[in-house]
Formats: structure tokens, C-alpha cells, sequence
């Protein structure tokens, strides 16, 4: 296993260096720069070129580049945001963690609601809840982000008046645990309606399929109680597919947030982003596209390392590949 | 050349010629993926068989017998050995002369249901197959549609139905229709009644022999059900662990089985006969071994109750008098 | 004697997209202690739905609609689902055809096994797994109190086949249903697996109902049979007297299309033509007269009951006599 996990790092090194190069080109190869985007026209051209020089832009691209890549592998250094002058690891570090708190708690709220719902949905397939659950996860799934969320600020901070729209704490109150909470409210709901959505029917499929087998028969023949038959012998089983959305809804999350972000004013990942890539802030964006490729690729080794926990066959194949 | 093939009836020369085939399928491991051990499926066998005669395969799963059915029809390319039909080889063929060597080469599968398209009616699954290699003039092809049926025992309306709408044994009739489309002359039939009812068995069985009469079919019968091979087979050979260990003339071979395997197998068959039920009989221990680490010497020794030194260390050959052979240090 | 189990007049029914059908129809048989009951039958026959209507684990959409099955004078299929329970595993336990789906591919076979073990003997832990072990020996797999610690992955078919035999026998149940437990099996490991089945069971006095298609595993094993065809029993008889003396035609064609290994030169294999008639659930004929070389009117149009020649056999049949005279002589040649 930790011969494993540590193949899989490796083999993430240079997957890493190869979307860097990628988003580099493609950064590059988008029209305008951070020096137009940011100094007055009416500005003279030496100052504009002075501009250029200081930021390194006149530089060749390759030589940006590996001038990049060298601060960032010797001195563990993104570098500075080309607008704000500030350290990009630091303006990274401040914006990840309100992402992460407002992904993680519509993952595991999403979560909780889909797996009950979905078994029993697959327990009684074609009843009146059956229906009634699919009907709502395919609401959660169509139904748009911007959409869900627009109309969500609508009723609840427009004409009830009972959440706040935007931010993550209010203004001048310090943001106390309270206050986090009544801001996080409504992007959550709007993120784990879509989460519950997609995940109830992985559950409910995945848990079909399992219903059928020979095995639950063995464990009712046994004598075993069906609660004990589905929670225990079932579930089990049910649960080794549903690992992999974890690895797939932490990538969607991770974009989904630039838009919830942007609807509420969420000071997190997703906004940095669409502000960097608005003022062409070269280094913020290579340093937040690195830290996405690093989510994607951290959710694909914890899926297959929770794969193995709930799955003996699969372990038992990677101590088979440790071995020899 | 090996022994085993000058051992078959030796006034015919032979359709089919296995020489020392091999297949072994790669296990792949470790940090770079490299080939750590083989599956020997199929590890040096040598066959022969003669234009009208049934070859019957017969062995426990794992023992090679599919994998031999499916290098004959170039399902599977042999890792070692020659495949000779018709004196050439037909090991190492590419694309447009295997399509060729079909036409004389056609398989039955076990389960017919998976290897006929569920979208496609039977008339033109058959139609399909008639025209590919050209059998009768596109003018025709109805007319020899409606003779494969009738063949096989159909009636002409199964033509515009589908796959599904059929049993067991009539979907197994549909396969051997679909093989018999191209006039072959050897049909590699791989269980084809294992999956079937009893009283259907029979049914197809007998089919399959009237067949045989009629068209001067040469079958290669792979099977691990004993009463179906010896009722259709003239000569049988016994496979274990990717070898044969017995070869004979069916009556011979089941009155007189030579090798411990062969005989336990005859033992362990259940048989019909409430009054045999009692009867001496060796019955084996435990399974048979991982084809990946095949046991040394007589593979067969970690379950053979005669099993002595010799057998651990030194592989026997297949050797006997005549065209019964088998392959025991003490079976002779 | 008081028999074990009593089944009478079992109706299974099932929901199609055509309505109902029965599946199991009017099916009467007695269990004696100890003794081992075959019931032979082609797919589609109502064998297995019958095994399952005795331990109540009929899928969603069937039921049993009529009959009483009574256990010890007991009939279970009034017992609430908590009593039942206890009857499963433990009074009545079953064994299935696919070795390879039939245990639960997450779980350890020693905690399988315990389950069941815990579940109905007032056990520890300790206890528990020391009883596992014990069965695990007895079926003869090696390195027992390893094997409890291995999934069922690493287990062949032959042995996985071995810890559901021991699964099923670790409550010593007065009765074992087992559901083709050989069919998938190789030949030498079927031979293994009958033998330990039928030493335990007879160890322990356990009454067997044998379910399967091959009349090879019924000549070795059982000592009476019920032959099924189309969801009922078409002949009762103990197991020598139907091998010798089949009287239902569809018993005589099953017996003559096997091919014998002990007999030389078969030409040709006497198969039963045609196939089982798809709606015969709604038929009122005899279900098999469309097969039948001895078929009259009167089997067009009437059912025949399960008619008694002598002490212990039964067939349904209204020309009984012709075709035993003519299976008879066609031995006899």
C-alpha cells in the first residue's frame, strides 16, 4: 500500500509539471496583460515600459516561465500577484480556507442526505418514495447554480429578510461563529442541493445492483435481520462505487465554487480566480491552477485509497503490486 | 516432432495438426508493470484429427481445453507451435487470410445468446453470414437462408425474429446454422450443450451427429460433462493443468482409462444408476492447482493417490501402444 | 412416524407483465428425518421457487398464494417474521448454486461464518469462532484458522462451496436445502462436495431436500425423488423404484436422453422433442402432453391428479400403463 501511494505521487509530479506548461501557453496566448489592464491609458509608454520591466514581462516566455518554475521548486515560492503586490501563496492560503469550509460542509451534508435516501430509494424501487426521491435528485442536478442560488437570495434576504446575501462574515462584527453560520446557509444549500442530486443516483444504482445479489440471499437465509441485510451486507457493497464520487465531486466543487462565490461575494478560491484572471494577474493564476490541479489529483489518490479500505480485493492487489 | 502426432488413426492424412502449442497469458506486476509470471493455459499439445472424425476435449476448468478451441480458430494467438490445417500453418495468419481460413473453420459457442446480436433478426444474421464469404450467388442467399434452417431444425418463420425469442436449445440450433453458413470443414464446438436442459441436450446432441453424417463434418467437442463427449466423440483426449494426459479411441479410453487422472474422472462422474451408487471409486483431493506455478514433474502428482518420487521430479511423456497413449511413470 | 416437514398443496405466484403466474402449482410432499428427498427438474420447472417458498425468501412480486408447509406440526408460513428468522440457519438452512456470489465479498469467511453461529447459539465470541474452526475442519478445508481470516476471493468454487456447507450445518439443522449446490462445480470437486454433504448430514441427522437437474447427483444421493415439470410434481417415488421403474413419460424420456458412461454404443440419444409450452400455467391439459408419444384426447383436455400405483409412487399420468409397458420393453432390447 505505501509502496502504492507513493508510485502514485511520483507518477503526479510530472502530470503536474505538464499542466502547468499548459495553462502557462494558454494564459499566454489570451489577449491583453496585467500592465493594460491595470494603468491608465493616457499613461506615458515609458512608464507603461518601465511597468513591463519591473513585472518581467518583456522577458521571453520560456525564460517567465522557467524563472516561475525555479522560484517555486527551489524556495517553495509562487511568487508575487502582479496588482496586488502581495504574495501569492498568502492570498492563496486566505482564500482556500473559506472555500474549503463552505465545500466541505455541502460534500458531507450531501453526502448524508444521498446515502439514506438513495438506499431506501433502492430498497423500495418503484414506490411512491422511489419516485419522489429520483424525481428530486434529477431537480437538484438540472436545476442551474446561479438559478437556485439568484432565487434563493430572492426569497430569504430580499422578502423574508432572514439571511444575508454576500460575504462571509458582516462588516465591523468581527465574524463570530454565528455569524459564519447565517452566511453560510444559503451557498450551502444551493451546493449540497447539487451534490445530493448527483449523488442519490449513484446510491440508488449502485445499491440496485448490489439488491440482486446471491449474497444478500445467503445472509436472509442465514437468518439475519434485513435491517442487518441492507444496512450491513448490502451497504457495504453499495459502498465501494460510491467512493469514486468523492474523487469526482471534489473537482466539481472546486469549480462549481466560482460561481456560488460569485453570487454571495464568498471571499474564497472561486472568486480569487475570476478576479486574477480578469487582470490578467499572471502569477496568481498560475498559482491557483496549480493548487487545482493538486485538489484534482489529491481527491483521485484518496479515492483509491479509500477504494482499498472499503474493498479487500482491491487491497489485496495492491500489496500484490508492493511485493514484487 | 512429438510423439503424440503420429497417434491417431494413421491411414488418414490429418485435417487438423496441433504441434507443440502453446499459450500463456502475461501477469503483470509491480512498480513498472513488467511481466512477472505466466498463466501457462495451454503449455505444449500436440493433436491430430482426421477429416470426419470428433476429437472430444474433456477436462476441469482451468485446464487449457477452451483455449486450444479458440487458437484454432484464431481467437487466440499461440505463444508456441504450429497450428496445421490442412498442412499450413495456421498460427500466425493476418487479417484477410483468417477471414479466409473461417470458411473452413467455425466455432459453436457455449452460450449462444451472447454471441448472436440481439438487434439483428436470425434471417439476417444468417443472410449476413452467407454473404460475407461469398457462399451461393447474391440471387440465393434467401433460399440458402431457409436451407440452414431447415437443417438445423427451424422453421422458416424464425427468420424475422430475434435472438431473445428463442430457448436455450433453439438459440444453440441458430449457432450451429450460423456456423454450418460458411460449409466448413472443421467445427470447433465449445460446450455447446453445457448450459442446456437435459432433454435439450439430447436434441442438439443428436444434431450435431446427424450433421456430422451428412455434411462429413470434422468436430473438435470441448466439454466437461463425460456422458455428452463420450456419446459424440470417436477418439478423446484428457487435459489437465494445459496438457493432455490421456489419448484414445472413446471405448477404450472408458474401459480401460490408464491414466489416474482419466480414471478419476470416469469415477467422479455421477452416474444415473442408483445401483452403482456404491461402487469403488477414487475420489480426489482438494482442487486442481494455479496453472500460473503449475506443480514440477507430472503436474497431476499433488493430487494423484499413486504418486511417488519420480512423479515429483520428472514430467512423463505421453506414450502407448497403438492410438491409446497416456502420460504416467506407472500407468504401464 | 411423524414426518419433519409437510408441504401441502404449496402455490407459489408470481407478477408478470401478463398478470399472475403460478409458478409452483399445488406441489404435496413429506420429509422424514434424516432422509435425503431429490427434486428433479429442468429450468423453469418450479424446483428452486419451491426451496425458497420453504424458507420464505421469495423475491419481490411472488408469494406463496395457497398451501400450508409445516415444520414439526408448525406451519410457518404463519409465523410472524421474527419467529421465521429463527427457522432460517437454523432449523432450516440452504445452500445455493454459485459458490462464487453466494458469500459476501467484503467480509471475512470466519465473520460470515459467526454470524450465523451467534445469531442462534447462545455463543461468545470466543466460543463462536472456536465452533467456526471446528466446521471449517469438518468440511475438510486445510488450514482452517487461516481461512477464517481470508475474503472470498482467495477461495476456490470447491471451497467456497465447503464454507457455505459449513455455514449452513454450523446450527445442526433438522433440514439442509440444497439448491444445485454442485452444478458449477468441476467434476472431481462435485464428487468431493457430495461426499462431505451427505457424511455431515448424516453425522448430525440432518433430512436433505436435493434440488437439482441432474439425475447422475439423484442416483448417487438421494434416497426418494420428485420429479417437477411445469411448476408440478409429475412422479414421487423412492429412488431405485423411479430409476427402475419410471412410469410418467417425461421420467422415461429424461432417463433415456442421458448419456451413459457405464453403457457402450449409444446411437442415438433419445431426446424429448419439442419444448416446455409457454403458457402452461393457464392449461387445462396435461402439462406435458405436447411431448408426449402417448398423449390421448383425454390428455388434451384433462389434467390428470397425481395418481397412486403402489405404496410411495405417484405419477401424474392418464396412460400410466401404456408407457410403462412400452418403457419397459424398449429396456428390455
Amino acid at each position: 500500500m505505501y509502496n502504492y501511494v507513493m508510485r502514485r505521487i511520483l507518477i503526479a509530479i510530472p502530470v503536474l509539471f505538464g499542466v502547468t506548461v499548459i495553462n502557462f501557453i494558454i494564459m499566454k496566448m489570451a489577449p491583453g496583460n496585467p500592465v493594460d489592464m491595470l494603468v491608465n491609458p493616457k499613461l506615458p509608454a515609458a512608464a507603461v515600459e518601465a511597468k513591463r520591466m519591473e513585472l518581467g514581462l518583456n522577458a521571453p516566455a520560456y525564460e517567465q516561465y522557467w524563472n516561475w518554475l525555479k522560484n517555486l521548486v527551489l524556495h517553495g515560492d509562487l511568487g508575487y500577484s502582479m496588482i496586488t503586490y502581495e504574495p501569492v501563496t498568502r492570498m492563496i492560503g486566505e482564500h482556500l480556507w473559506p472555500t474549503l469550509l463552505l465545500m466541505g460542509i455541502s460534500l458531507i451534508l450531501g453526502l448524508a442526505i444521498a446515502i439514506p435516501l438513495g438506499v431506501i430509494s433502492a430498497v423500495r424501487q418503484y414506490s411512491k418514495l422511489d419516485y419522489t426521491v429520483v424525481t428530486l435528485s434529477f431537480l437538484g442536478i438540472s436545476i442551474p447554480n446561479f438559478f437556485l442560488g439568484l432565487g434563493l437570495v430572492y426569497l430569504f434576504a430580499l422578502k423574508l429578510d432572514w439571511l444575508p446575501t454576500s460575504g462571509m462574515t458582516e462588516l465591523g462584527q468581527g465574524g463570530s461563529f454565528k455569524d459564519v453560520v447565517l452566511h453560510l446557509i444559503l451557498p450551502c444549500i444551493v451546493l449540497t442541493a447539487n451534490v445530493t442530486g448527483r449523488t442519490i443516483r449513484y446510491v440508488r444504482s449502485s445499491m440496485l445492483e448490489i439488491i440482486g445479489q446471491d449474497y444478500l440471499r445467503t445472509a436472509r437465509a442465514k437468518g439475519l435481520k434485513e435491517v442487518l441485510v441492507v444496512n450491513k451486507h448490502a451497504m457495504r457493497n453499495a459502498l465501494i462505487p460510491i467512493v469514486t464520487i468523492l474523487g469526482m465531486e471534489i473537482p466539481i466543487l472546486f469549480g462549481g465554487a466560482v460561481v456560488i462565490e460569485q453570487i454571495f461575494s464568498w471571499p474564497g478560491i472561486g472568486q480569487l480566480t475570476l478576479s486574477s484572471i480578469m487582470s490578467r494577474d499572471y502569477s496568481t493564476i498560475m498559482g491557483l491552477n496549480l493548487v487545482a490541479a493538486i485538489v484534482v489529483i489529491f481527491a483521485n489518490l484518496l479515492t483509491d485509497i479509500v477504494y482499498a479500505l472499503v474493498d479487500p480485493r482491491i487491497k489485496h492487489s495492491y500489496q500484490g503490486a508492493a511485493r514484487s | 516432432m512429438s510423439e503424440a502426432i503420429t497417434r491417431s488413426a494413421p491411414s488418414q492424412t490429418p485435417l487438423l495438426v496441433l504441434d507443440q502449442l502453446k499459450k500463456y497469458y502475461p501477469i503483470r506486476k509491480g512498480l513498472l508493470n513488467r511481466t512477472a509470471e505466466y498463466v501457462k493455459a495451454v503449455d505444449g499439445v500436440s493433436l491430430n484429427i482426421v477429416p470426419g472424425e470428433t476429437l472430444g476435449l474433456v477436462g476441469e476448468s482451468g485446464c487449457g481445453k477452451s483455449t486450444i478451441g479458440r487458437s484454432i480458430v484464431g481467437l487466440e494467438r499461440p505463444t508456441d507451435g504450429r497450428i496445421l490445417f490442412e498442412g499450413a500453418d495456421i498460427s500466425k495468419l493476418s487479417g484477410s487470410e483468417m477471414i479466409k481460413l473461417h470458411s473452413e473453420v467455425q466455432i459453436v459457442f457455449q452460450d449462444p445468446y451472447s454471441s448472436l446480436n440481439p438487434r439483428k433478426t436470425i434471417g439476417s444474421l444468417l443472410a449476413e453470414a452467407v454473404k460475407v464469404h461469398r457462399v451461393v450467388p447474391s440471387d440465393k442467399v434467401v433460399s440458402e437462408v431457409d436451407r440452414l434452417l431447415d437443417i438445423v431444425g427451424l422453421p422458416k418463420t424464425s427468420k424475422s425474429r430475434y435472438p431473445h425469442e428463442f430457448s436455450g436449445g433453439q438459440r444453440q440450433r441458430i449457432g450451429i446454422a450460423r456456423a454450418l453458413a460458411l460449409k466448413p470443414k472443421l467445427i470447433v464446438c465449445d460446450e455447446p450443450v453445457s448450459a442446456l436442459d437435459v432433454s435439450i441436450q439430447a436434441q442438439v446432441l443428436n444434431l450435431l451427429k446427424q450433421l456430422q453424417k451428412e455434411f462429413n463434418l470434422t468436430y473438435l467437442f470441448i466439454a466437461h460433462g463425460l456422458g455428452a463427449v463420450r456419446y459424440i466423440s470417436d477418439r478423446i483426449a484428457v487435459m489437465y493443468l494445459g496438457k493432455v494426459v490421456e489419448i484414445g479411441p472413446t471405448k477404450e479410453l472408458f474401459r480401460n482409462p490408464k491414466h489416474p487422472y482419466t480414471r478419476a474422472l470416469l469415477d467422479s462422474y455421477p452416474i444415473a444408476n442408483p445401483h452403482l451408487r456404491d461402487r469403488e471409486r477414487i475420489v480426489l483431493e482438494g482442487d486442481v492447482p494455479s496453472p500460473v506455478n503449475p506443480p514440477s514433474g507430472c503436474r497431476f502428482h499433488t493430487r494423484c493417490p499413486m504418486a511417488q518420487a519420480k512423479c515429483r521430479e520428472e514430467e512423463p511423456l505421453l506414450v502407448g501402444e497403438g492410438d491409446h497413449a497416456s502420460a504416467c511413470w506407472f500407468s504401464h | 412416524m411423524e414426518s419433519l416437514l409437510a408441504v401441502k398443496d404449496l402455490r407459489t405466484s408470481f407478477d408478470t407483465d401478463q398478470g399472475q403466474v403460478v409458478s409452483v402449482d399445488r406441489v404435496s410432499f413429506e420429509l422424514k428425518a434424516g432422509e435425503t428427498l431429490a427434486i428433479v427438474g429442468e429450468s423453469g420447472s418450479g424446483k428452486s421457487v419451491t426451496a425458497l417458498s420453504i424458507m420464505r425468501l421469495l423475491g419481490k412480486g411472488s408469494r406463496v398464494s395457497d398451501g400450508e408447509i409445516r415444520l414439526n406440526g408448525v406451519n410457518i408460513l404463519e409465523l410472524d417474521e421474527k419467529k421465521m428468522r429463527d427457522i432460517r440457519g437454523n432449523r432450516i438452512s440452504m445452500i445455493f448454486q454459485e459458490p462464487m456470489t453466494s458469500l459476501n465479498p467484503v467480509f471475512t469467511i470466519g465473520h460470515q461464518l459467526m454470524e450465523a453461529i451467534r445469531l442462534h447459539l447462545n455463543k461468545d465470541k470466543k466460543q463462536a469462532r472456536a465452533h467456526a474452526v471446528e466446521m471449517l475442519k469438518k468440511v475438510g478445508l486445510p488450514r482452517p484458522e487461516q481461512i477464517m481470516d481470508e475474503y472470498p476471493f482467495a477461495l476456490s468454487g470447491g471451497m467456497r462451496q465447503r464454507v457455505m456447507i459449513a455455514m449452513a450445518l454450523a446450527c445442526k439443522p433438522t433440514v439442509l436445502i440444497a439448491d444445485e449446490p454442485t452444478t458449477a462445480l468441476d467434476v472431481t470437486v462435485q464428487a468431493q462436495i457430495m461426499r462431505i454433504m451427505k457424511d455431515l448430514c448424516a453425522e448430525a441427522g440432518t433430512a436433505i431436500i436435493l434440488i437439482t437437474h441432474d439425475l447422475g447427483v439423484v442416483a448417487e444421493m438421494a434416497d426418494r425423488v420428485l420429479v417437477m415439470y411445469a411448476g408440478q410434481i409429475v412422479e414421487e417415488a423412492d429412488v431405485f423404484t423411479l430409476f427402475d421403474h419410471p412410469q410418467h413419460p417425461y421420467t422415461q424420456g429424461l432417463l433415456r436422453s442421458v448419456p451413459h458412461l457405464e453403457a457402450d454404443d449409444q446411437d442415438e440419444l433419445a431426446a424429448i422433442p419439442g419444448t416446455v409450452p409457454a403458457r402452461y400455467h393457464k392449461m387445462q391439459a396435461c402439462r406435458f402432453h405436447n411431448r408426449c408419444a402417448f398423449a390421448t384426447e383425454k390428455c388434451r383436455t384433462e389434467l390428470p391428479p397425481l395418481i397412486r400405483t403402489q405404496d410411495g409412487h405417484t405419477s401424474r399420468c392418464w396412460e400410466i400403463e401404456a408407457a410403462t409397458i412400452h418403457y419397459e420393453e424398449g429396456k428390455a432390447r
